[in-house]
């Protein structure tokens, strides 16, 4: 596939990675904030590329990881709803809320359907006019705006069984949240890709100004992400953090203007719940007033309370980056991609999930 | 999830494309990349083109990782 291959070429792999080799001197560890980072790093062995002074750690860049058991819960007393059809994107349907999973709620005869895009929500809103339509909508900035569009073509439609549970998440201001924690030690940080080719590189600013730490938004094939880790090596080396980007042909530094817009004229910044970092300021999307009639939240109220994570489960503390997949001590034993305990193991691009596919132990 | 895999525009239809992902046909909304053009390439994730590829900026890049290996190599 054209863009995809050239990126993949393993003679230039190697000499990128020798080149890392020759000018890492100081210990320096970086995150991959996106899952897909972490799924390609374990996918390609890049990591056995990296010198021992590079360690790479997880971030909370996984939208069904960080989806919190309350919004779980929500979205299964969605599902219960009379002539409530739920529509939801891949594994959201297996993470374990307070007491049950949207899986089991299907099971009991909810009527859970998975969908590829919000296109497809609204032909089942078309082909089921007596029913309302849920779309559960989590993701990051890069599905933001395919969300916004699809409430946007609703209205066009005149469809009225047609809303949003929005679980959509902000990327910068969590980063922020993880950076002021100061609980873990990070020195640079693989900005996500697709996130970035809507909002640009210009919302990473105050990350070196702010934080001192540098940053480089990556793609998602093995020369981008060892690019980007060679960016991060020289700033952490000469002690220049900067604002870089690894990925020049997707992304520019103001990102898709259409896409930004559609985000802004649908959604406002709202507090969020992340699970295992808890709420962070401004780092979620609700639905505008003016587009009330399709939002699920209004019709489905708050107060459903969190119970917390299931016993034993450290989701929380890989999300954070401050705990690798095999330092819980349910990993691979009590906790395995068939018999999931935690959103990590469950979703492909969790961190636990991806070291158990990859087979990296530690 | 933020998985965007590139596609090549085949025609435009208003807000819809016919694109070739990776030798499938596909309907997909380019609701949010405007200007578009039959034979772009586009990242499509959910169903939409979310941002169109820069061919010459893809050229660059791989011309810096020959170069930078090539510079590792000398050294």
């Amino acid at each position: 596939m054209r863009f995809v291959d050239e990126f993949h070429d393993p003679v230039l792999a190697r000499k990128l990675a020798n080149r890392i080799q020759r000018a890492s001197k100081k210990p320096t560890r970086l995150m991959e904030f996106c899952g897909g980072h972490t799924h390609a790093i374990l996918r390609y062995g890049i990591r056995d590329l990296l010198p021992p002074t590079v360690t790479m750690s997880s971030g909370p860049g996984c939208p069904v990881c960080v989806t919190s058991p309350g919004d779980i819960d929500r979205a299964i007393r969605a599902a219960q709803t009379q002539e409530a059809i739920v529509a939801t994107y891949g594994d959201l349907v297996r993470v374990p809320g307070s007491r049950d999973s949207l899986e089991r709620a299907r099971a009991r005869g909810s009527d859970v359907r998975v969908i590829y895009s919000a296109l497809d929500a609204l032909s089942i809103a078309e082909q089921h006019p007596g029913s309302q339509i849920v779309l559960l909508g989590i993701g990051f900035e890069t599905t933001a705006p395919t969300v916004a569009a699809s409430i946007l073509e609703a209205r066009r439609r005149g469809l009225k069984n047609y809303r949003v549970l929005s679980l959509l998440k902000l990327t910068p201001p969590v980063m922020r949240a993880l950076l002021a924690s100061g609980e873990t030690r990070i020195d640079g940080i693989v900005c996500p890709g697709h996130v970035s080719v809507v909002i640009g590189t210009l919302p990473y600013d105050f990350i070196p100004r702010d934080f001192g730490v540098g940053c480089a938004v990556s793609g998602f094939e093995p020369l981008d992400i060892l690019r980007a880790i060679d960016v991060l090596v020289q700033q952490v080396e000469s002690g220049t953090p900067a604002v870089a980007n690894a990925y020049p042909r997707a992304v520019a530094a103001n990102g898709n203007r259409t896409a930004r817009s559609l985000i802004e004229e649908v959604f406002e910044p709202c507090d969020a719940a992340w699970r295992g970092i808890g709420v962070v300021p401004g780092s979620g999307l609700a639905i505008r007033p003016e587009f009330a009639a399709f939002d699920a939240s209004a019709v489905l109220g708050f107060g459903v309370e969190d119970a917390g994570e299931p016993a034993g489960c450290r989701c929380g503390d890989v999300l954070r980056g401050s705990l690798t997949p095999s330092e819980c001590s349910l990993y691979g034993t009590g906790c395995t991609p068939e018999h999931p305990v935690g959103p990590c193991m469950v979703s492909q691009e969790g961190a636990c999930a991806a070291h158990y596919a990859y087979g990296a132990g530690s | 999830m933020c998985l965007a895999i590139p596609a090549r525009i085949i025609s435009i239809e208003g807000e819809d494309a016919e694109a070739d992902v990776g030798g499938v046909r596909r309907r997909i909304g380019i609701m949010l990349t405007p200007s578009v053009k039959v034979g772009d390439y586009v990242l499509l994730h959910t169903g939409y083109a979310i941002g169109v590829i820069d061919p010459a900026e893809a050229e660059e890049t791989l011309a810096l990782f020959r170069e930078l290996a090539e510079v590792s190599e000398i050294r």
